[in-house]
């Protein structure tokens, strides 16, 4: 792959990378979240379409519209979430869309995958539906699904994410498997000790980047964190001591399972003080979301407590209780989700309307109060330089950064006395950012327990107080964040821990 | 003895019907779209077979018994396929909501065919209702050889063309690589187009092709069941209905569906012979006109009961394809 360029509207997600992938190897391709690993490997398998630059496959220039298209090159891609129909034999789902001559012979097609279970040491059976199987055995379907298609490049994106150690292990060995037959194996990570116990060679990429590409034997992991996370950049966002910082809310022994039985947290302990911004850095997708929703009261808990220690004392265990419970107790949350449109607003109604989600309650017998969320969406509209044609205007017509505004401003115009964001500042420009920091600066002064999941390291480092690093639903350290380093959190985020890294 | 006959006579016509009805949804529903336009799209088979046989039969001097059944299956199929046409259409590249779609289809397909039944009525003249013996007759001829069994003389070729389609339908779904391509649309419509599948051509094909036969039941319904004529009275809209319950109760298996629609018909005969039946055993009732409405409702009840046994089972192979409803876009995540 040479100089491809590919934008996502104003956002280039890869800009200007180069790539070798070779034959008989194992190609690690590391990157922080959105650092373009899996854009770049989608253009290669057909998802999408480059903007600018070649791609070749044994010196001939190709170009690879379709999935399909990708598949006649001999290029594979296993995805993080398995293409497979749940109610189909493993046999079934392999050969789905082929088209091979002659009639339909399932026992043929089950013959020859146990041909390449056997030649690779899967563990396949393909008479077994995939509603009855296990993760590590789908994505074991999908990559028999990939050979049975005589793939030579074989991408697999994040394969580790879902499986046990022990899963991992076996997955490795039949990579190495591959690598012996000659194939090209890409594998897109951004566990260090998995590059360095099965790549050959590594390419980081940063910010679209293609940072460098080094051999495994040669390289240690700092090196290679130091490549992904870069040098910090200074954004001068203005962090005023915490006054007086008491225990607002006190997590112990936090624990998560999803519906698939995966643990989403693992005993997640910490304590979130008031008049403090809590930072929470880690991998997309490694418990933030849960953390935030178990607090909230919209995530089923296992195990552990969630304590709120209001300001004039007394305590009050959170677990169990729904959003309703939680305002009806007195403890005024407010949660400002990731997913603005479907958890935060509804896209289709005016300003005044979803200001009316919040206080729906209130008001004189059946009917809604209409006057106060009016009058509440015409500060905001002013305070927040919201730029609206009107408070009835839908909600969904706005930009991102104005959608934000509205939430946010919801949020914050009931006087919470604790405030979760995630992502506040996903998609936004500088200058919406920048009011989105000061609002939260705004009521961490006030004495608010602010908890702030973020993706940027450098927001983080320069916006928080503290910052609460997840690996895999573990917290793997809680660093402060006037003193921590781009490079430390990283490492954290990764799951390498050094002695006296934590700063508690 | 003459009852039971004449019970399972009936039923075999009725459940013909809606056999044909229920095929045709099967497929549709395997291929991820859910058509509520069924009893539309049987009013329109219905009376496009029935305009084209009125327009060769009652200007031809001698009409020939082929030629009608040629006209009217010719213009049956077009009608109900154009019907299929405006659905796929509206559902597929216009992404349009499928319920919404469906149940306007069938509010224009039942108006359509009652406007045009009315008129063939008016056009006809006489006694204002149209009669169409030939090709009536050509529709209802008995299979030679079976002219003294039974319940078999009474039934017409078209029921042992339902029969047949069920069996291919049944091999098309289970057996062939088309009808697996098939099932993953309808399943899982992301997965069938990163697997290479065209899902946009496979649902269009897979809701014309189940239009076509659906119409064929309303096509049954004109020539045969009700013999050559037309009646605006809505019942053959309540048969629709009937074929979206059997799909339901027949948990998307044409096979099922053949036992199921024969056993409709014996539910909603029954209550016509029902104390007739009790008669043989010695006991007698007198059924009033509300107490047989009760045993029409009987159907719906059963259908009910299966979606209640079927839902307690979790059998996943009984449940409806998982993208049953869901248009599907590609660019959308």
């Amino acid at each position: 792959m040479q100089g491809i360029t590919k934008r996502f509207g104003q956002v280039i997600a890869n800009d200007n990378v180069s790539l070798e992938i070779r034959r008989g190897e194992i190609l690690a391709l590391l990157g922080e979240n959105g650092s373009g690993k899996t854009t770049l490997m989608n253009m290669l398998s057909g998802i999408y379409a480059p903007d600018g630059g070649q791609i070749f496959i044994d010196g001939n220039e190709v170009t690879i519209r379709s999935p399909r298209e990708a598949f006649d090159l001999g290029i594979g891609m296993i995805h993080q979430h398995f293409k497979l129909v749940d109610v189909l034999t493993a046999a079934e789902n392999i050969i789905l869309g082929l088209k091979e001559p002659g009639r339909l012979n399932l026992d043929a097609v089950a013959k020859r995958v146990r041909e390449i279970c056997e030649a690779y040491g899967f563990d396949v059976d393909p008479q077994q539906k995939i509603y009855n199987m296990s993760v590590s055995q789908k994505q074991t379907v999908e990559i028999v699904k990939v050979l049975y298609r005589g793939v030579d490049i074989l991408i697999l994106d994040e394969p580790t994410a879902v499986l046990t150690p022990q899963e991992t292990d076996r997955l490795f060995a039949v990579l190495r498997n591959m690598k012996k037959d000659g194939k090209a194996v890409v594998i897109i990570t951004h566990k260090l000790p998995e590059v360095m116990a099965v790549s050959d060679r590594v390419a980081v990429l940063r910010k679209g980047h293609n940072i460098g590409c080094v051999k495994t034997s040669e390289t240690t992991q700092q090196e290679l964190v130091n490549m992904m996370v870069g040098h910090a950049t200074t954004l001068d966002i203005s962090r005023a001591q915490p006054k007086n910082p008491q225990p607002r809310i006190t997590v112990t022994d936090l624990t998560c399972v999803d519906k698939d039985g995966v643990k989403r947290l693992d005993k997640v302990s910490f304590v979130a003080n008031s008049g403090e911004i809590l930072g929470i850095a880690g991998i997309a997708g490694s418990g933030q979301r849960e953390l935030l929703e178990s607090i909230a009261g919209l995530c089923p808990v296992q195990s552990g407590s969630i304590v709120y220690t209001p300001e004039e004392g007394g305590e009050q265990n959170l677990l169990g209780m729904d959003p309703l419970a939680i305002k009806n107790a007195g403890i005024a949350m407010a949660f400002v989700p990731e997913d603005r449109l479907g958890m935060g607003l509804v896209g289709s109604m005016g300003m005044t309307g979803n200001m009316m989600l919040r206080s729906w309650r209130e008001g004189k017998g059946p009917f809604v109060d209409r006057k106060h969320p009016q009058e509440l969406a015409k500060q905001l509209w002013k305070l927040l330089e919201i730029a609206t044609p009107g408070t009835e205007y839908p909600v969904r017509r706005l930009s991102g950064g104005n959608v934000q505004k509205i939430l946010v401003g919801r949020e914050i115009a009931s006087s919470p006395s604790v405030l979760m964001m995630a992502y506040a500042v996903r998609g936004l420009d500088i200058n919406t950012s920048y009011v989105i920091y000061d609002l939260l600066n705004e009521q961490k002064d006030k004495g608010v327990a602010v908890i702030y999941v973020g993706e940027d390291l450098d927001v983080l480092l320069e916006l928080c107080d503290r910052i609460l690093v997840l690996c895999g639903g573990q917290v793997s350290g809680i660093v402060d964040a006037r003193t921590a380093t781009r490079e430390q959190v990283g490492l954290l985020m990764t799951q390498i821990r050094k002695e006296g890294e934590q700063h508690e | 003895m003459q009852q039971i006959i004449s019970l399972l006579q009936s039923s075999i016509w009725f459940g013909t019907v809606i056999l044909y009805g229920a095929m045709g949804e099967i497929l549709t529903e395997k291929g991820g779209n859910l058509n509520l336009g069924v009893p539309g799209i049987m009013s329109l088979g219905a009376i496009g077979g029935l305009i084209g046989s009125f327009f060769y039969e009652t200007r031809v001097e001698e009409p020939s018994a082929a030629i009608c059944l040629l006209v009217t299956l010719l213009c049956a199929l077009g009608l109900s396929l154009f019907g299929g046409l405006i659905y796929s259409f509206l559902t597929i590249t216009l992404r349009a909501n499928q319920n919404v779609t469906g149940l306007t289809l069938t509010i224009f397909g039942c108006g359509i065919a009652n406007f045009y039944g009315s008129s063939l009525n008016t056009l006809a003249g006489g006694v204002g209702q149209i009669s169409l013996p030939v090709t009536s007759a050509a529709f209802r001829a008995v299979l030679p050889g079976l002219k003294n069994t039974p319940i078999l003389n009474t039934l017409g070729w078209l029921v042992y063309l339902s029969i047949a389609i069920a069996v291919i339908l049944w091999y098309f779904l289970s057996r062939t690589r088309t009808g697996l391509n098939l099932r993953a649309v309808g399943e899982n419509a992301a997965t069938a187009d990163a697997a290479g599948i065209n899902v946009t051509r496979y649902k269009y094909l897979a809701i014309c092709v189940g239009c076509a036969i659906s119409g064929l039941g309303g096509l049954y319904y004109t020539m045969d069941y009700i013999k050559g004529t037309w009646t605006s009275g809505g019942s053959l809209e309540a048969l629709g209905w009937l074929s979206v319950a059997l799909v339901i109760f027949a948990r998307w298996k044409p096979i099922h569906a053949i036992w199921g629609s024969y056993l409709f018909g014996v539910l909603n005969w029954l209550y016509f012979y029902f104390a007739d039946l009790l008669g043989l055993v010695g006991i007698s009732v007198t059924m009033t006109r509300s107490s047989q409405e009760i045993f029409k409702m009987l159907p719906y009840v059963v259908t009910i009961l299966v979606l209640i046994f079927v839902s307690f089972r979790r059998k996943r192979e009984d449940q409806p394809p998982a993208g049953l409803g869901l248009p599907y876009f590609r660019e959308e995540r």
